[in-house]
This record gives structure tokens, sequence and C-alpha cells, in this order.
């Protein structure tokens, strides 16, 4: 849908100066950019193990030693936040990534088809919704070892709902639209029609809630391996969190530090999904 | 005569979701790498070869996979969620001690954030960009990216250590045994207030939120026009007219997520050691305790098809518009 004002434009453009306006966007993906980019090159600057011991154990941060202080067993701080970001942001990225494929799939599906097929989607929608997703995934963990793969798998299975719904909306209002008959008096194949011609005007309330998957799976990771239920040879941040915590009182910054670079990372996340709504859907605006 | 029709095919539809969840708990056991007796067994350790015979022979593990199902079945719907190694007891009898301090976890949380959150949510509306709209943003903001544990964590260090004004953790305290009725309220009223507010505070962001922008979707109406033309006082069209009608998507997000919050809580539980139903999910989970995580699960997907029941029930009862969908 183009605007009255700049009928030329193309409407990507258009979204893109709307979300270069916003500051909070920016504010956002300046954010992301650092954290992304301590995640991704600082483990190659530090190559050091995260899990050896490089001080007396509960040095205190803005020392010499270690410039975050040390935990428990004398990990140095600094070092386990820097590795630990690779695992949450993979575990997060792939595992939103994985619950948004399933669920537009699935979404797509059932809104195009309808009739019996939608219904039953619908109830194995249903039924992943009615199911607690984090004990669910704590199960599942457990069952099968934690890993990595294991882990992206449990988050992404139990957290596509939302995008099926949403998807499964958007093509219910579009199926019966003269651009989608037209499509299938030409006699276009379903697959055509549903991904090249559906999906892409389904695109923009998509983008967004993916966005926000990135933050929820994120999140999701972090209470798993906060509870001990990651793969225990990656250092991430929730395990960080979580093998501290008995020692907080004595050690306060092995706990605050990475639990706010999560808070940090999802913030910007957010930053950004908002921006992205504010520009892409301009009419949902005030929501 | 309709309404009794579709409320016994909804309760058909959540009894079907149940039967799901009990064929997937089966499903997960026998899929998981390993003999089933072993994992039922769990990293108990001491388990005898004769006790482990005897579970073969109970659970009918000689027998071909769908009388395996069937035997599984008609255990569940006896009552009978197997029995617990680690605790030596048997699942059903945990689970219920467990629920009745989740619970008061739960409702105090979601009912306080509820109250809370619509009241913000109404005055905030009253000026859409005012002050109080920007803090209910940030608010919703920082709820949902702040990791629940954190917060958790977070306020223990500044309310239980920084300034002791409430204790650690627990349900009670250590040398509180005996104490008589009023006491012991007040001992563990004292230890909710903080895992209480940690749990609510998510909810106090995503309920206030949508309460303003329910407020603000009914207060663009053409009714509310028409009851301000009428001269009605700003009070009478605020809260008789607009907020009854913007309260019922808040109801039900709050029915649907009640039930969603019960196995919430393990995070907050497991941060403060409160000894509820998201405590023992996490206990058993890290001894390899199958049987209760289970259950544990079974019971938590029972209480949101409940839950999403009587939701389904209750908005029906406020909105008389809607008859089906």
């Amino acid at each position: 849908m183009k605007s009255t004002a700049a009928p030329a434009e193309n409407p990507l453009f258009e979204a893109l100066r709307m979300f270069g306006r916003n500051p909070s966007a920016l504010a956002g993906m300046l954010m992301l950019v650092i954290v992304l980019g301590i995640a991704l090159l600082g483990p190659w600057f530090m190559p050091a193990d995260p899990f050896e011991i490089t001080a007396a154990p509960l040095t205190p941060p803005f020392s010499e030693e270690a410039w975050l202080g040390t935990d428990y067993l004398g990990r140095d701080v600094l070092m386990a936040l820097i590795h630990g970001g690779r695992a949450t942001l993979l575990v997060g990225v792939v595992a939103a990534l994985l619950s948004v494929i399933i669920g537009i799939t699935l979404g797509a599906m059932a809104g195009y088809y309808g009739g019996r097929i939608d219904a039953m989607l619908m109830r194995v929608t249903e039924f992943f919704q009615v199911l607690p997703a984090l004990l669910f995934a704590m199960v599942v963990v457990t069952l099968f070892s934690p890993t990595l793969i294991t882990v992206t798998l449990a988050i992404g299975i139990v957290s596509w709902t939302g995008t099926a719904r949403l998807t499964r909306a958007e093509f219910m209002k579009v199926r019966g639209l003269e651009y989608v008959r037209a499509e299938r008096a030409i006699g276009a194949r379903d697959a055509r029609i549903i991904w090249k011609v559906i999906l892409p005007n389904a695109f923009p309330p998509l983008v967004v809630s993916a966005t926000l998957a990135i933050g929820a799976s994120i999140l999701f990771e972090a209470g798993l391996s906060f509870m001990g239920l990651g793969d225990p040879n990656q250092m991430s941040w929730g395990m960080m969190i979580g093998s501290s915590r008995q020692y907080v009182l004595s050690s306060w910054w092995a706990v605050t530090f990475p639990g706010a670079a999560i808070f940090i990372t999802v913030l910007a996340v957010s930053l950004i999904g908002d921006g992205l709504n504010d520009a892409l859907n301009p009419k949902l605006r005030d929501r | 005569m309709r309404t009794f029709q579709l409320t016994l095919s909804r309760l058909l539809q959540g009894l079907a979701l149940v039967f799901a969840v009990v064929v997937l708990n089966f499903v997960l056991v026998h899929a998981a790498p390993g003999d089933p007796v072993e994992t039922i067994a769990g990293a108990s350790g001491g388990m005898s070869a004769e006790l482990k015979a005897e579970l073969r022979t109970q659970y009918g593990l000689d027998k071909p996979l769908p009388v395996q199902l069937g035997v599984y079945l008609g255990k569940v719907l006896s009552g009978d969620l197997g029995y617990s190694y680690f605790f030596n007891l048997p699942v059903a009898g945990l689970i219920a001690e467990r629920v009745p301090a989740t619970l008061l976890l739960v409702m105090t949380s979601v009912l306080g954030s509820f109250v809370i959150g619509t009241v913000l949510g109404v005055l905030s509306s009253r000026k859409p960009n005012g002050l109080l709209s920007q803090l209910i943003n940030t608010l919703s903001l920082v709820g949902f990216a702040a990791p629940v544990f954190w917060t958790g964590i977070m306020l223990v260090l500044l309310f239980a250590s920084a300034l002791p004004l409430f204790p650690v953790s627990g349900m009670r305290a250590i040398d509180s045994a005996g104490a008589s009725g009023f006491a012991d309220m007040l001992d563990v009223l004292h230890h909710l207030v903080l895992p209480a507010l940690t749990l609510g505070l998510i909810y106090l962001a995503q309920y206030s939120r949508l309460s303003r922008a329910s407020m603000l979707d009914v207060l663009g109406s053409d009714f509310i026009r028409t009851a301000r033309a009428k001269g009605l006082s700003n009070r009478v069209v605020l809260y008789k007219h607009a907020l009854r009608n913007a309260l019922l998507p808040v109801i039900t997000i709050l029915g649907l997520q009640f039930g969603n919050v019960m196995a919430g809580a393990i995070l907050v539980e497991t941060v403060f050691n409160w000894p509820g139903l998201g405590r023992l999910a996490f206990e058993s989970v890290l001894r390899r305790d199958y049987p209760t995580i289970l259950g544990v699960l079974l019971f938590s997907s029972i209480i949101v098809v409940v839950m999403n029941l009587l939701t389904d029930y209750c908005y029906r009862l406020i909105d008389p518009r809607i008859k089906a969908s």
C-alpha cells in the first residue's frame, strides 16, 4: 500500500526511512550492533578458555586481575561474558527462525486451505498452546541430553503457535481477494499462490513477530541454562547466573553482569521490533 | 440447550487435549535413547535388578507398544501418575502437596498485577501521551526484556541483602516450626513479598499496557460519545461505560494466562526456593526423576485446559453478544 503523498516511492524504502527517523529503534540497533560485535568478535581477540581459573575466587570487580571480578571458582566474569554471548545469541536466533518457519508453514496452510485442514492444524496448535512451554522444553532437553541442538529444537518446537495464528489470520484475510482469485484463474499452483502471492503481502506483521520471537527465544535459552539445562560445555549468560546464584550474597557481580547482558540484548531486539512495527504497520500504531 | 451443547463439545475438546498430552508423555519416554525402565528409574542409581523387573511387568514393557499405552492410560485415569524413586512417594501425592504454595504465589502476583495494572491503564488512558503512558510503555519494555530469574536475584540483592527487609528465600523461617496460626501466616506473607513481586512485575507490565490500549479503543467508540453528549460526568463515562467494556480483553488474557503462569512460576520458585510445583519440576529434572516431571507436565496441562474452559465460559457469561464462535 503506497501513501498518497509519494505515489512513486518504494514502500520498503519508505519504511526504512521511517525506521531511521525513530530514535529508540536506532538506539536498539546500536545496542544490538555492540552486543553482536562483542559476542562474535570478542572470542577471536581473547581466545582463552572461559572455564579456566584465572584469579582468586570471588575477586571483586574493577580490580587488576579481573576487570569484572571472578566467580566462586575463580573464573573471569568478563571472559565468560564475552564467550557466553555466542551460545545465547546462536540458540536464540536459530530457535526463533525455526519457530517462524514452522509457524508460517502451518499457519499458511491452515489459512489458505481452510476447512478440514484448517480444523486439524488448529487442533495441533491448540495442543501446543496447552502444553506449558518451559516445562515441556525442560522435559525434552533432559530426556535427550542437553546440547545446543536439542535446546534449539526444544525452544523452536514450543514457540511457533503465535506465528501460526498470525499467519493464518493474514491468509484468511486475503484468500478471497481479487488478486488471489485472478492468480487462481490463470491456473497458478497452490504453492505459488501461497509463497509468491500471499506471503509477501503478509510480511510486515510477520517480520515484527519474528523479531519479537528472537527476544523471547533468548530469554527462553537463558532460563533453561540458568536451570542447568543448557549445553554444559558451552559457556552462556544464563549458565553464569545459574552457577553463581548460590554465592550471590558474596559475589553480586557474577550474577548482575550476565543478567544485564541478557537484558540489554533483549531490550535492543524489542526496540528494533517496535520500530519495525511503526515503520511497516503504520495503521497499527499506538496499539 | 444450545449453551449446553456448546459446553459439552468444549469439554470433549478439552478431554481430547489432555488425552493427547498423556500420549505425548508416553511417546517421549519411549523415544528417549535407552531402555524405558532405565529412563523411568532415571539416574536414581541404586535400583536393584528385582525392582527393575517388577517395573517391567508393572508397566507391561514385555508387551507390544499399543498394550503398553493402554496400561499407562489406565494408570493415569485412575489417578496413578507413577512413583518417584527420588522422593520415595507417589507422584500424585507429591504434586498435591506442592499445589497450595504455587497457588498462593500465582494468585497473589496475578491478581495483584491485574488490579494495579488496570488502575494504571485506566488512569493513563485519560492522557494518551502523558507521563503515566510513557511510564507504562517503558515498564512493558523492561518487563519483557529482563529475565525473570535475574530480576528475582536483583530484588534479593536490594531488599534482602543491602536492605535486609525481607528473607532471602523459602516460604517459612527455619525456626518457625510450630508457630501459631497467625504468626505463621505473617511469616509466610513476609516470605511471599519478593517472589510475588518478581512474578507480578511481568504481568503488571502486560496488564497495564493491555488495559490502556483497550481503554483507548473503547473511548473512541460511538456509545462513549453518546454518553458524553447526554451530559454524563467524566467519571461515570470512564468507569461505568468504558471500563466495563475495556476489561473484557484483559480478563480473557488473565484467564488464558493463569494456567500458564502455574508453569511459568518455575524460574521464580527456583530462585526463591519456594516449595511449589515449579520447584518440584526443577528438582525432578535435576535428579532425572522422570515419573515426577512427566506428572507435573500432565498436571500443568490439565490446569491450562481447565482454565481455558472456565475463561471461555465466564466470557460468555459476561458478554452476552458472544454466543458461539
